[in-house]
């Protein structure tokens, strides 16, 4: 199973973990099986197209999956998967 | 009876080339290796444009370091030609160089014939000491340290991130720190914000600093801007600086340093921090990717956590601003290898850096276009994120 690294903004929605792990043989399904297991995590990561939200990131290990071959990018179990959004926290 | 010393030095003078100031200055661009070998005071007072300088009393030890290669055509000069032409027989018959001349008339000549004089930038004894840390080391030294002390950097906020890089930048000698900041000193706030401290609860975090960075060191000069940051003032105050650092706590305002920092190709040292998670990227127009080439659109607010207050970890931000202000010092001296097209994920707990590769987007919104193109009206073109977030709290 791939593992995923889980961004603090979704961590709430899976049950505060750092990192899961998730079965499936590219990024679509390993994700969609995220969303399966921690539906919280469902909006934050699909647009209502199916496609990944834009203001999200994902990376195979440190490769930005767009360009690759998106959801369709095959993900072997040695992989890890990096989700990361925007983070504006500082000056405050 | 031995001979007086100006016997010798006619004799040495009959052993040597000498060549005109004319003609040293036409080749000063064919790659004649130009050394003057006065005193330190009077190198200090102007020298003939890149010319090395390498004392008479230090010639032989440190000769090898400026001109290794002893075939290479060398020109000495000295205040009037006397002291380069024992310099130039000291070359020839003691240290085996092949082609070595003395001009004659020295610097002095030079001078009166109004050629081009170039004088040294002068570092106080004070500064010396200073920085003297900095001086010793190859990446720095006095060239370095004067790129430091000519540098202009914004900080945008003087809040976590802000203040150990206002810190570090200050004492390393960033001449001219500009600081964005619209608020004042709370108590919640010095957990965190080290520039600040419990007497100054109330003040204006702009004035704050300056007290801070003042004490730190006299070398710096504090521009504050006591301002939130908009599309109507940010043309009028980013054109100031060299490099921005980006610690702001709204995503609206990321956007628009982003698109205005394009424009202007000034780089943009950015961090962001939430509980105990950092990011760090750097954002040089045209080199590498953009902001909106990372992140095209914001999060919705739900999803925003910047809207509302948020925990952090005290250190997070000194941490993530000191990286910030070690990636402005990279930029500013031109050394390593700057955080450009590379985002870090810093995770506190489990301590553990994350890297991850940045693109480009060839059709980014903002940096595939030319700067000239972008006009005033396109900075900053959110989505009504002020209301959004309103609506969120």
């Amino acid at each position: 199973m791939a593992t995923i690294r889980i961004p603090p903004v979704l961590r709430p929605s899976v049950g505060g973990e750092r990192e899961i792990n998730a079965d499936g043989d590219n990024v679509g399904e390993i994700l969609r099986a995220v969303a399966v297991d921690h539906p919280g995590t469902e909006s934050q990561l699909f647009g209502a197209d199916g496609e990944l939200n834009r203001y999200v990131n994902v990376y195979l290990n440190d490769e930005d999956v767009r360009v690759l071959d998106g959801l369709d990018t095959t993900v072997s179990t040695a992989d890890t998967l990096v989700i990361l959004p925007a983070m504006a926290g500082g000056a405050r | 009876m031995s001979p007086s010393g100006a016997e010798v030095l006619r004799q040495i003078k009959d052993r040597i080339e000498e060549v005109d100031p004319g003609a040293v200055r036409e080749q000063l661009d064919s790659g004649v290796l130009v050394i003057d070998v006065r005193q330190d005071e009077e190198w200090a007072t102007g020298h003939i444009p890149g010319a090395h300088h390498v004392p008479k009393s230090h010639l032989e030890s440190r000769i090898e370091g400026v001109a290794p290669d002893k075939s290479q055509r060398v020109v000495l000069y000295c205040a009037s030609g006397q002291r380069s032409a024992w310099a130039a027989r000291t070359l020839i018959e003691d240290l085996g160089y092949d082609s070595v001349e003395s001009m004659t008339g020295g610097f002095t000549l030079w001078k009166d014939r109004g050629y081009q004089v170039e004088v040294p930038r002068f570092m106080s004894a004070e500064q010396r000491d200073r920085y003297s840390r900095h001086l010793l080391l190859n990446e720095v030294g006095i060239e370095g340290q004067q790129k430091l002390l000519d540098a202009k950097v914004l900080l945008l906020g003087a809040g976590g991130l802000g203040s150990p890089a206002a810190l570090y930048l200050a004492a390393a000698g960033v001449g001219t720190i500009g600081i964005v900041d619209d608020d004042t000193v709370d108590l919640s706030n010095l957990q965190r914000q080290v520039i600040h401290n419990s007497e100054r609860v109330g003040v204006a975090k702009v004035d704050s600093a300056e007290a801070t960075i003042n004490a730190l060191n006299p070398d710096v000069k504090v521009e504050k801007h006591q301002l939130r940051l908009g599309p109507d003032n940010i043309m009028d105050i980013l054109p100031n600086y060299d490099i921005v650092v980006d610690g702001l706590d709204n995503f609206p305002t990321r956007y628009l340093v982003n698109d205005a920092s394009v424009r202007l190709r000034i780089p943009v040292v950015s961090a962001a921090i939430l509980g105990f998670d950092g990011q760090l990227s750097v954002f040089k127009p045209y080199e590498g990717p953009c902001y909106r080439c990372l992140f095209p659109v914001p999060p919705p607010a739900e999803l925003a956590p910047s809207c509302g207050a948020n925990g952090v970890i005290g250190v997070l931000p000194g941490t993530m601003g000191l990286l910030q202000a070690t990636e402005v010092i990279k930029l500013i001296l031109h050394v390593g290898n700057p955080l450009i097209g590379r985002l870090l994920m810093y995770d506190a707990l489990a301590a553990t850096v994350t890297e991850v590769k940045v693109r480009r987007d060839p059709h980014c919104a903002i940096c595939s276009r030319d700067p000239d193109e972008i006009s005033d009206d396109e900075l900053g073109v959110f989505p009504d994120y002020e209301a959004f977030c309103a609506g969120a709290h």
